[in-house]
């Protein structure tokens, strides 16, 4: 079938089966591999794009329901700078170590910190919930999403 | 793994998507926020010919409060209950439970219709639908029917739900001052489904808490009352409470947990549950 989206601000217009889900859509027609494919079935959270600005699992979305939609992904919310000091503070604090969980990662804080401007490591560790990291034990993400929520609480002031 | 293949259609009305319904039978599947779909999809435990995609039908997106009753379409999104005040004040056993439903990303996504009309035997929202005495709107070609929650829902991923209708709405009355409500689930991830989960909604009266439904997920096929434990609760007798329990939950065993060790956390959750309700009632 023929979908069109805006991704990452450019329309695209391309051809997608309805069973091929939105993660494989923009890797594999539209070469955007930052988002990574892990379990398929929604649990480990490394596929999250923004979907109408809202973050999802890629992989449970299929391509042909996101026809018409405004699709994020990791290469264009980095580009546009939008969480430069985020992905500062990842590697400032080791949040992030084989780096196949990061982009889910810093979508989903990114969605977080957009919510809730000075949110407790609880909070944060909640809404992180659902991505996996394998590598790090998660200390470093939570401290380096706190570090972000601060810092930019101090640059308003 | 990767979704079995299969025809999608974006249906432009709900009387399109019942003439499509009727034409394809049990072919057709039902598709909305697909976060529970997806899955089962992408696991080919589902491999249907047709999804019908609903995703479109925004006039099925609404809460809408009247008094002391709350009518919810089948296609507001779990993010949407979480983020309403309304419901927050007046039926904070949803905000609550909401909260547990998988994690932001899949509530950013995923309908309540979607969570009722796959009935998954471990999801909060069936239980909360019971423990409400909710009703769910089905329409079909000859119109709505009403049926009780605790009627709807009839085994793993069963429901009363026919192939030619569509969930469209949920119904939730009584919502007054008086109402009372406990909620508690144990996942060993949070927002992973239930080892064992409990709704519970009360009435407060002089002195304590009556009328009290129990709902436990994730110890059975479906949604599991506890009737008995409920009547020992609302004498604040915890100990019958948790003897009642024994007799009328037998409960599942799975890798995650033993039947012995969920009859165990069940109980753990009726005192825990009981205590937030009990604090809402002071």
């Amino acid at each position: 079938m023929r979908v069109r989206m805006i991704v990452n601000g450019e329309p695209v217009t391309a051809e997608a089966a309805p069973r091929q889900h939105l993660a494989d859509f923009l890797r594999e027609t539209l070469g955007l591999t930052g988002t990574h494919i892990g379990c398929e079935h929604g649990v480990c959270g490394a596929c999250c794009v923004r979907l109408d600005g809202a973050v999802v699992r890629g992989c449970l979305t299929y391509a042909v329901q996101a026809d018409g939609a405004r699709v994020e992904t990791i290469e264009g919310i980095s580009d546009s700078g939008e969480i430069a000091d985020l992905q500062a503070a990842f590697t400032e604090r080791n949040a992030l170590q084989c780096g196949y969980c990061t982009p889910g990662m810093l979508l989903s804080a990114q969605e977080l910190l957009s919510e809730i401007a000075a949110p407790d490591r609880e909070t944060i560790r909640n809404h992180l919930s659902g991505n996996y990291c394998r590598c790090t034990g998660y200390h470093a993400i939570i401290d380096a999403v706190e570090a972000t929520a601060r810092a930019r609480a101090e640059a308003k002031r | 793994m990767k979704a079995a293949a299969f025809d999608y259609v974006r249906a432009e009305s709900l009387a399109e998507t019942l003439r499509i319904l009727a034409e394809r039978g049990e072919g057709a599947r039902l598709i909305a926020g697909g976060q529970s779909l997806a899955p089962a999809l992408n696991l080919r435990l589902a491999a249907p010919d047709l999804l019908v995609d609903i995703g479109a039908l925004t006039q099925l997106r609404y809460i809408e409060p009247a008094g002391e009753a709350l009518r919810i379409g089948a296609l507001t999104r779990h993010v949407d209950i979480a983020r309403s005040e309304w419901i927050a004040r007046h039926c904070p056993l949803l905000t609550r439970a909401i909260a547990e439903v998988a994690h932001p990303a899949i509530r950013n996504r995923g309908t309540l219709g979607g969570s009722l009309a796959q009935a998954d035997p471990a999801a909060e929202l069936p239980a909360c639908m019971m423990a409400l005495d909710a009703v769910i709107v089905a329409t079909g070609a000859g119109g709505e029917r009403r049926i009780a929650a605790w009627d709807f829902f009839l085994g793993v991923y069963e429901t009363a739900l026919r192939a030619d209708e569509v969930l469209t709405a949920v119904e939730i009355d009584g919502l007054d001052a008086e109402r009372a409500y406990g909620f508690a689930e144990l996942s060993r991830r949070r927002g992973d489904f239930a080892i064992v989960g409990l709704a519970l909604a009360a009435r407060r009266r002089a002195g304590g808490l009556a009328e009290m439904r129990l709902v436990y997920f994730g110890v059975s096929d479906r949604p599991t009352a506890a009737p008995g434990a409920a009547a020992a609760l609302a004498r604040r007798d915890i100990e019958a409470a948790r003897a009642a329990l024994a007799a009328e939950l037998d409960p599942f065993a799975d890798a995650q947990a033993s039947s012995a060790m969920r009859l165990h956390l069940a109980g753990v959750l009726l005192e825990r549950a009981f205590a937030q309700a009990l604090e809402a009632a002071t």
